[in-house]
């Protein structure tokens, strides 16, 4: 399929809003800084995984979103784990 | 129809992009984790349906999608807001950071550790 | 072996994973329909005894109203918290003055309390940190000067336990 201009556009802000979490992702002062980029960035990419869908138009790509949504949200609750440390 | 999926799809892009930015402005992990998950997760399930109107006939494996990241972004902002505030930081304040600091975090974390007994307001139902 | 609550549990436990099943193979042919059952059935079977967490649900017809009133309150919410969370992140000045605080609950069950702070999580300016027994400590990023428990209770969790517990304890 091919994407009209608003469409674009909005690939546009998708592709920016990553960016942005990334440069959280390389400048965040501590690892729980990090997490929450990547956590929110997981989320944008659930999205953005399956707008992929649709300009590929097959619908596999909504099974990989939604597996990558599942590892992503175990991944979070592990490092959260990890950050909290040894107060139980 | 083709419109409306556009601008679900564009209003969609755009919060996803104003929770990135709200990543990078706010002050301290709290705000951030707030700003991030609210945004990313309306953003994303206006994205989402956006695709549901293009392709109708995807509409249950969407409908999951939508309903995962509705019961997991929260608690997984949740758990890491937990982890933070276990892990001792302080919520960020304007006005005045360091009196703020020393005395309310501390009030808190005396009053939920006191367990008071139920209210017994709502045992009724 | 079955007594009421059980089957209650059962049957809603088999609806959920009968459900979820249709969902994700998105057809209702026939075969699809029978090795769904089935599955459903063994499935329910087997991990009943270890799913604990539908515990509160209310089985009565009613319920079902609370959830789709539930349902449009919380997307009413939604949708006000990122126009809120919009405002804030655009303004140049960052109207924000954050505090943590505490909110009262009256909901008993483990899946209510996990709800209710779930939905804290989505609406305007809130975030549920901790929950321990019937309170919930929250990060609130615009909170008012000197605001006290009741208050913020009111504020925050009445609107949505009224709903939760139309279908949770």
């Amino acid at each position: 399929m091919t994407f009209s201009l608003i469409q674009q556009i909005a690939v546009g802000f998708i592709i920016a809003a990553l960016l942005l979490g990334f440069i959280r992702l390389l400048i965040g002062p501590d690892a729980a800084n990090r997490v929450i980029s990547a956590d929110t960035m997981s989320v944008t990419v659930t999205a953005a995984l399956v707008v992929f869908a649709a300009y590929f138009e097959s619908a596999l790509f909504l099974d990989v979103a939604l597996v990558y949504g599942a590892i992503a949200f175990i991944g979070v609750i592990a490092i959260a784990r990890a950050i909290k440390g040894d107060s139980a | 129809m083709r419109l409306a999926a556009d601008l679900l799809l564009l209003t969609g892009a755009i919060f996803c992009f104003l929770g990135a930015l709200g990543l990078i402005r706010m002050p301290d992990i709290y705000n951030r984790i707030q700003a991030g998950t609210k945004s990313a997760t309306l953003g994303s399930i206006a994205i989402i349906a956006g695709v549901g109107l293009l392709y109708p006939e995807w509409w249950s494996k969407l409908l999951c999608i939508i309903g995962f990241l509705l019961f997991t972004s929260p608690v997984s902002s949740s758990v890491l807001a937990r982890a933070v505030y276990l892990s001792g930081v302080k919520p960020w304040s304007k006005s005045s950071r360091s009196k703020l600091s020393s005395s309310k975090p501390g009030r808190q974390q005396k009053t939920l550790n006191t367990q008071k007994p139920l209210n017994t307001q709502g045992e009724e139902s | 072996m079955f007594n009421r609550l059980n089957l209650h549990h059962h049957l809603f436990l088999f609806t959920v994973i009968f459900l979820l099943w249709l969902l994700l193979t998105g057809s209702v042919a026939l075969d699809e329909l029978i090795v769904g059952f089935f599955v459903a059935v063994v499935v329910s079977l087997i991990s009943a005894p270890y799913i604990t967490v539908f515990e509160g649900i209310r089985y009565r017809p009613t319920a079902l109203i609370s959830v789709f009133t539930y349902l449009v309150y919380f997307s009413i919410a939604l949708v006000r918290a990122n126009f809120d969370m919009a405002r804030r992140v655009l303004s140049p000045s960052l109207p924000i003055s954050p505090e943590l605080l505490e909110v009262e609950t009256r909901l008993e069950s483990k899946l209510g309390q996990m709800l209710l702070a779930n939905s804290i999580t989505l609406t305007p300016g809130t975030l549920s940190v901790e929950l321990r027994h019937n309170r919930i400590l929250v990060h609130w990023i615009a909170a008012p000067e000197g605001i006290d428990l009741e208050q913020a209770t009111n504020d925050i969790a009445t609107g949505f336990e009224k709903h939760i517990s139309g279908f949770l304890k």
